[in-house]
């Protein structure tokens, strides 16, 4: 399988103190995958160095056998929700259609094209009728969804998203994961940064798990392994021997839609 | 005062008004517009900063040139103004001070080297070094044609610069990751945001002064903030409220020359902002005060049916006349306000007097029905769908129930299959139609 992403020996320190160290992994072409650590493990910093919005002291990103400021166009990324001011005076439309400046320019009008991108877009999230709406008036959950769609309008090849699923409800975090799957179906490498464990498992195809090292990177079945994931998460494992405990009972949970 | 001199400006007679006037609506356009961004950046404090900092560079192009030329001015004030940002920028990287600290080290310095400066100009005796001090208070009448052309030409370029690139500010003020992540280069974007703040400050330095440029920088930009949720309109009534405040002050310090400039555009300036913080349309205190109002009032009058219906429930007549006496007992209600609440609720047509106590009407019925019968499918969605104990769910019930909207409703008897019991076992009452909704 074709390569999409290759990250080699990459060391990234903020002040001098490691963020990320001598993280080493390839990702295949058409996967979508889960970057998965405790608070704190990094996991922003990676997906920022692989967009080179933070500069790594050591080590280099490719991206389809080229470095990022070759193929910014053919990729995606959404920050954390959390990056923004949400109170900024702007509206949903406003918003999605930032993803069309990175391809129609930003000195020149957007096009009837690329406003109707953006409306796609929100109507695959599901958020076309709030198109107007201020962003301020937005709940958490519809927030990330106008990001997503933003990350939409951009049609690139490969996404790279840090926590869509933070603070979104069982309903909308299915109907992002559907989202999601039509992506990769579509043949697209997607990286999703991940907080919960329990439905990491069932969403990644494989999984980058991450402590300021890398545990492990690989298929999903062969990285989320007890020992593993104790590695990563350190001595404080008791949620997820839990959750191990429920899902040997009775197998993935499926959440209600 | 002399009306003539009133006069004479209104009537922009005095070809130097009118250079005094026009640079003043540049000068104050310019700095609103400019700190529009940065106030969206949560940097007002840098404008502070730079504001302080351009006064030793006056100064020292003054002690070095000899001149109080505008344009050699201007370059003084131009350089320490980015000399205090490198600053700030320095001391953050090299050392563990917050940006907050630096910012205010780096004020504190430079304006005090600045006044230390102009103290030993004043010593000097320099014959042409009076009136160097309109440079801190401002003077803006003192602007001749020369130096409007300097000062105004100067914030036409910044008016410009912000034009073309309005769409980059506003993404980086946005979402500055993101920003990066299409490839804008946000470096050197803030470079030329934070350049573009040094020159609108050290174009108002004679009209305005230093020390409150910073003020014509940020305060615009807040309070547009109250009237309005869009970035244009933003910074266009930004940059209305700053040439206004130009032209007032250009106004007080032609018709009284001893005036400082600077402190007269602050106080209008400010004035607007209160009247903004106060009246804004869309976050003012007043608005949202009464909107506020409007909820109690209307859940007073809900409460007061609600109760109405709840009595008829015990005792079987629904058109039964009640005194206020009875509705107290069972409920406690502020007096004067269960009265205006009455008032209202006859006035809609929902009441109707009987002697002296008061009697649903038909369309009071159906209203008092929707309101318990919101009341208890929240309190069954609690219990059922978050698994809330019954004796816990009725708080919640008697805040919510107030603004469940007909769609919330119809979803809430979908997914309950619409449920005849509440959880305290009380019918929940459904109309013959949806009726409408208490008008706020
Ligand atoms: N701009 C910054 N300056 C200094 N330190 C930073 C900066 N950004 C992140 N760090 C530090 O780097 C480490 C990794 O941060 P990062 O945001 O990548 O973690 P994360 O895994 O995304 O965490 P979370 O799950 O909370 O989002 C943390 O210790 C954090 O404090
Ligand atoms: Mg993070």
């Amino acid at each position: 399988m074709k390569t999409a992403i290759e990250v080699h020996d990459l060391t990234v320190t903020y002040n001098q103190k490691p963020a990320l160290w001598d993280i080493d992994f390839d990702i295949p072409d058409g996967a979508l995958v889960g970057i998965i650590g405790p608070n704190g493990s990094g996991k922003s910093t990676l997906v920022k160095s692989m967009m080179g919005i933070v500069e790594p002291s050591s080590g280099w990103v490719k991206i389809f056998d080229q470095d990022i400021e070759q193929v910014r166009h053919k990729v995606s990324y959404v920050p954390q929700r959390e990056s923004v001011d949400w109170d900024f005076p702007t509206n949903v439309m406003d918003v999605v259609l930032m993803g069309r400046y990175g391809r129609s320019g930003l000195f020149r009008r957007l096009s009837k094209k690329d406003k109707r991108i953006a409306a796609e877009s929100l109507e695959k999230v599901g958020m076309l009728q709030f198109a107007q709406r201020q962003i301020a008036q937005l709940s958490g959950g519809q927030q990330q969804r106008v990001f997503m769609a933003r990350a939409l309008a951009e049609q690139a090849e490969m996404y790279l998203m840090d926590e869509p699923f933070a603070g979104v409800d069982a309903a909308t975090e299915n109907s992002i994961f559907e989202v999601f799957q039509e992506i990769r179906d579509s043949g697209k490498t997607m990286m999703v940064v991940h907080h919960d464990l329990q439905s990491a498992a069932k969403y990644f195809d494989y999984i980058v798990l991450l402590n300021t090292r890398l545990i492990a990177a690989g298929p999903t079945e062969e990285v989320f392994t007890q020992e593993l994931l104790q590695e990563a998460y350190g001595g404080k494992l008791s949620i997820l021997d839990q959750i191990h405990a429920i899902i040997e009972q009775k197998g993935y949970p499926v959440r209600e839609s | 005062m002399d009306w003539d001199i009133v006069i004479d400006f209104l009537l922009l007679r005095d070809p130097n008004v009118r250079y005094v006037v026009l640079g003043s609506v540049l000068i104050g356009a310019s700095a609103a517009l400019t700190g529009c961004f940065l106030f969206l950046r949560k940097r007002a404090l840098v404008g502070d900063a730079i504001a302080h900092a351009v006064l030793p560079g006056i100064c020292l192009a003054f002690l070095v040139f000899k001149t109080k030329n505008p344009a050699i001015l201007l370059a003084g004030a131009i350089l320490t103004g980015w000399l205090s940002l490198l600053f700030i920028d320095w001391i953050t990287n090299k050392s563990r001070i917050k940006t907050d600290t630096a910012i205010g080290l780096t004020l504190s310095w430079f304006f005090g080297i600045g006044i230390m400066l102009l103290t030993a100009i004043q010593k000097t005796g320099n014959a042409s070094q009076t009136g160097l001090d309109k440079f801190i208070f401002g003077k803006a009448a003192s602007m001749v044609d020369q130096d409007v052309f300097v000062f105004g030409g100067l914030s036409i370029v910044v008016i410009l610069v912000i034009f073309l690139f309005f769409k980059p500010l506003k993404l980086i003020s946005f979402d500055r990751d993101f920003a990066s992540s299409i490839g804008l280069p946000v470096g050197r974007y803030d470079f030329l945001l934070s350049t573009l703040t040094v020159l609108a400050v050290a174009t108002g330095i004679q009209a305005v002064g230093v020390v409150l440029m910073a003020a014509l920088l940020i305060t615009p930009a807040a309070a547009a903030r109250f009237w309005t949720d869009k970035l244009k309109r933003m910074l266009l009534l930004a940059a209305t409220f700053g040439a206004f405040s130009g032209i007032v002050g250009a106004f007080i310090s032609y018709t009284t020359p001893r005036m400082p400039t600077g402190p007269w555009i602050v106080i209008v300036i400010s004035v607007i902002a209160i009247f903004s913080f106060l009246f804004g349309a869309k976050k003012g205190l007043v608005v949202r005060q009464v909107r506020q109002q409007k909820m109690q009032r209307k859940i007073l009058r809900e409460n007061i049916l609600k109760l109405f219906y709840k009595l008829a429930e015990e005792d079987g007549q629904l058109y039964e006349q009640r005194g206020v006496d009875q509705l107290t007992n069972r409920r406690f209600f502020i007096p004067s306000q269960l009265k205006t609440g009455l008032q209202q609720l006859l006035k809609e047509n929902l009441l109707e007097k009987a002697d002296l106590d008061y009697r649903f009407t038909e369309k009071g019925v159906e209203e008092g029905k929707r309101i318990t019968r919101l009341h208890r499918l929240w309190e069954m969605y609690l219990t059922q769908y978050l698994k809330i104990a019954p004796d816990h769910v009725h708080d919640d019930a008697e805040a919510i129930e107030h603004i469940i909207t007909p769609e919330i409703e119809a979803e809430l008897v979908h997914q309950l299959e619409m449920p005849e019991l509440d959880p305290h076992d009380s019918t929940i009452p459904y109309g013959e139609k949806l009726p409408n909704k208490i008008k706020d």
